[in-house]
């Protein structure tokens, strides 16, 4: 750990990983392990049996499922042990989120409580502060909630209209306002409440009690899906806070809002693995028992298809969400090590990697929704039937793509860091741009120097990564200063950003994965490798031409083209015969254990 | 009082089985371990005895005869609850060898109720309780489905056909237990897991036994035939197959 170098934010661009520095959810040790069986338990016995029950948002109920996880410990496992939690790891707390995330609504209050609802007190509240909610929100006796988004301020969140000002004898500010989309808003009985005291340009952020003066709570909202996450409009009337629960400096709400935005999306990027994997399971289930023209849906190649790519980008969203989060213990571990204080490190950590963070949950978000597309899919017409938990699993899918900023909002947010980067003309992004697009037309950029097959995947990778860092430069060059107001070409742009960092994600999982896996079941890993790489360097093409055309033309358009052909071709793999081997694998285990 | 939970270390029973060297040894690779279901049971029960016997239960502790790769195990029971644990250090062959090492560590430590699954989910050998009952020369209780401590008398029921025994017995003696011991077992919370390691876990060295049986070989079941279809018109064609080919009638 001391000699390893700790990859920075964004930096994944630059430099080629090492399959050796990678974590992959194959190495969780023995505690770890005992938590994921522990949710999982949980799920089993609290959770799943009242699906239905939970749905109706009967009250009550779910503030009962957070009792119970509080007396678990499932609540503190962020927190820190002064405060009543347990004080676990980065890596540890996403395994609970993971598990927990086969949850459908429940896991929904689960994520908001622990995220949302308990950090910003954990990240930014006084040693007062802390001292008197932490407990209780480690212990389940308070549900927490966020109030962000008001009806004219969602994904712009610093245009929000509550406001704050400081009664005559100063002892209270009197905020009035209105919140919404206000998860767990039902019966949390800690909100932190953003708002701008007096005219200021920028939040402030509050620790609201319910029971305080002034605060009333609208009926739930009628949801498409997660309809048993309690979802309520919150209004404040002259709501009357006493000053010590200003949380932070004035205004520094904004800043607060958007690190545990970070947390929160990173969060998300596990939450739906646990999801998908459950999804999965019912997909290769039922594929596995109903028969048509004599034979069982899992036996057509069509339906293998469906399998295997639920299967391929559910652990590609698992390399890459474990292989971040180890990169967030480690960066927190190096700031300690500095001598910075253990809750900065975790924010400076956090916000490191606020790109990556950004990509897991656009990733893990569509790779989620896919899964539960496909799961309804392979179910025909059954799917389509309430009766079906997989019914249910398609309308809960939907809302990941929505909140912790919209996948839109995130696309933004990966490519913004590199754009600004490319700005600067001494930066490393820029110079790198010119250089590869100096060196464009020479044939040895496509063919592989390696000859094993992780030496070619890593080369293939460095080839989508010139491709990435070339774009990234032209079309700085292209648009400049603007290109905040080019959002094509920055959603397309980050579509190559998203495809490198999880491919490289599974090529590091794969090549660890060698020793741990006996050499019969080890090809399938390498299939899974094979079709998600050929797959990353389709679309990058496709991507990086989509911006290509829409800022060049002529001769240089014709170059660059050229260019990013040659850095997304790649061998030939048999990918028909690849999917079948990872859809066997399924099939047989009728489970997803990869 | 002291109770001491045996548990046996089995593969999830979900585990598609396989079978290596000839048909056998069990193919562990890739094998999920777990707490044997039954003896989960019974640490359970143990466990809420404790709780609801306020001072009464001196400690839980759980036995188990394995190899070190047990240890995950063990400690899952010790996250679960129970307050101390011991290994003999033996790779289990057969129910009188485990009975055996057993035998000894009660014999030196004075456990007041011990408590076996009725059988482990792997070798189904149902026996060792009922050896050990013979080999310390105490009473058990097979198919025990309550145990309860009521003003320090032992009360059990055990699961006779259509109906339970009730059942007084005195300490020390083993209950041999069925499901319906306890509603279901325990999730071990944070602190449980957390503390797992640092509660005692004794690893002693296994006394000389030989085996009194040894593993020929596994054997699939035989995987069954496929159905046949008689026309529905043709009685007599099923009746003949039924009396000459099935044997039923």
């Amino acid at each position: 750990m001391e000699n390893k170098k700790v990859l920075k934010g964004g930096e994944f661009i630059l430099i080629e990983s090492k399959a050796s520095d990678t974590f992959i959810p194959e190495e969780f040790n023995e505690e770890q392990k005992m938590i994921s069986d522990m949710c999982g338990d949980f799920l089993d016995k609290e959770v799943l049996p009242f699906l239905d029950k939970i749905d109706t948002t009967e009250p009550g109920l779910m503030k009962s499922l957070i009792n119970k996880s509080g007396e678990l410990g499932l609540l503190g496992i962020s927190v820190p042990e002064e405060y009543g939690g347990f004080g676990q790891s980065f890596v540890t707390s996403m395994i609970a989120s993971d598990i927990l995330g086969a949850g459908y609504s429940y896991a929904v209050a689960y994520s908001a409580h622990t995220g949302i609802g308990t950090l910003p007190i954990l990240y930014y509240g006084t040693e007062e502060q802390k001292q008197k909610y932490l407990p209780k929100l480690a212990s389940g006796e308070f549900a927490g909630a966020y109030c962000l988004t008001e009806p004219n301020a969602g994904s712009d969140a610093n245009s929000g209209k509550t406001r704050a000002v400081l009664s005559a004898d100063g002892t209270k500010y009197i905020l009035n306002g209105q919140k919404m989309w206000i998860t767990n808003g039902g019966f949390a009985d800690v909100l932190t409440v953003f708002a701008k005291i007096d005219n200021d340009k920028i939040l402030s952020a509050f620790i609201v009690e319910r029971n305080f003066p002034g605060v009333s709570f609208n009926p739930e909202e009628k949801k498409m899906g997660i309809k048993g996450s309690s979802t309520v409009q919150i209004f404040f009337n002259d709501c009357e806070v006493p000053v010590e629960n200003l949380l932070g400096k004035r205004g520094e709400g904004f800043r607060i809002a958007l690190n545990i935005l970070h947390i929160g999306r990173i969060k998300l990027g596990a939450n739906v693995l646990g999801a998908g994997r459950r999804a999965i399971m019912h997909s290769v289930n039922y594929a596995n028992e109903r028969k048509q023209f004599g034979a069982f849906l899992s036996n057509f190649g069509a339906i293998k298809y469906k399998l295997a790519e639920q299967s391929i980008r559910q652990f590609v969203a698992e390399a890459a969400v474990y292989r971040t989060s180890k990169y967030v213990d480690d960066k927190i571990k190096m700031y300690m090590a500095d001598g910075m204080p253990k809750i900065q490190a975790y924010i400076e950590a956090l916000g490191e990697y606020a790109m990556e963070a950004a990509i897991l949950k656009v990733y893990g978000s569509e790779t989620l929704d896919y899964i539960a597309d496909e799961a309804l899919q392979i179910h025909g017409g059954m799917g389509f039937s309430a009766e079906m938990p997989v019914e249910r699993a398609y309308r809960d899918s939907r809302i990941n793509r929505i909140f912790e900023g919209t996948n839109e909002i995130n696309r933004l947010v990966a490519c913004d860091m590199f754009l600004k980067q490319a700005k600067k003309a001494d930066s490393e992004i820029f110079t790198l741009s010119k250089k590869i697009y100096e060196q464009l037309g020479t044939v040895e950029n496509i063919v592989p120097t390696a000859t094993d097959y992780f030496g070619k995947k890593h080369f293939y990778l460095g080839n989508l990564k010139k491709a990435c860092v070339l774009m990234l430069g032209k079309a700085y060059e292209a648009v400049g200063k603007q290109y905040s107001s080019e959002q094509e070409i920055m959603m397309a742009i980050s579509d190559m950003l998203i495809q490198l960092y999880v491919a490289e994600s599974v090529v590091l999982r794969v090549e660890k994965l060698e020793n741990l896996k006996s050499s019969e079941e080890y090809i399938i890993y390498k299939d899974i490798c094979d079709v998600f790489v050929y797959e990353a360097s389709a679309k990058i093409y496709k991507s990086a031409i989509d911006a290509l055309n829409s800022f060049a033309s002529g001769d240089e358009f014709v170059k660059i083209q050229n260019g990013i052909r040659g850095f997304t071709t790649i061998e030939p793999v048999n990918i028909k015969e690849a999917r079948r081997r990872v859809a066997g694998k399924l099939i047989e285990d009728n489970d997803y254990k990869f | 009082m002291k109770i001491l939970v045996c548990i046996s270390h089995v593969p999830d029973t979900t585990t598609k089985i396989k079978f290596i060297n000839n048909n056998t040894a069990l193919d562990t690779a890739g094998v999920q371990w777990i707490i044997n279901p039954w003896d989960e049971l019974a640490l359970t029960r143990a466990l809420d005895i404790k709780d609801a016997q306020a001072g009464a239960i001196e400690s839980v502790t759980v036995i188990n005869v394995g190899l070190v790769e047990t240890e995950p195990t063990i400690r899952k029971a010790l996250a679960i609850g129970a307050d101390k644990a011991i290994r003999v250090n033996l790779e289990p062959k057969d129910s009188f060898v485990i009975a055996t090492q057993l035998a000894e560590v009660i014999k030196k430590d004075n456990f007041d109720i011990i408590l076996c699954g009725i059988e482990a989910a792997d070798g189904n050998g149902s026996s060792v309780g009922g050896m050990l009952s013979e080999m310390l020369d105490i009473p058990s209780v097979s198919a025990t489905t309550f145990l309860d401590i009521e003003n320090g008398q032992v009360k059990l029921q055990r699961e006779i056909d259509g109906g339970h025994e009730v059942i007084a017995t005195q300490t020390p003696f083993i209950a041999i237990v069925q499901k319906g011991i306890c509603k279901e077992p325990r999730i071990p919370s944070m602190r449980g897991i957390m503390g797992a390691r640092s509660k005692p876990l004794q690893v002693i060295e296994p006394v000389t036994a030989d085996s009194l049986t040894e593993l020929v070989n596994y054997e699939y079941p035989k995987s069954k035939a496929a159905c046949r279809k008689v026309d529905a018109e043709n009685v007599k064609e099923l009746v003949q197959l039924l009396h000459e080919e099935a044997k039923v009638i």
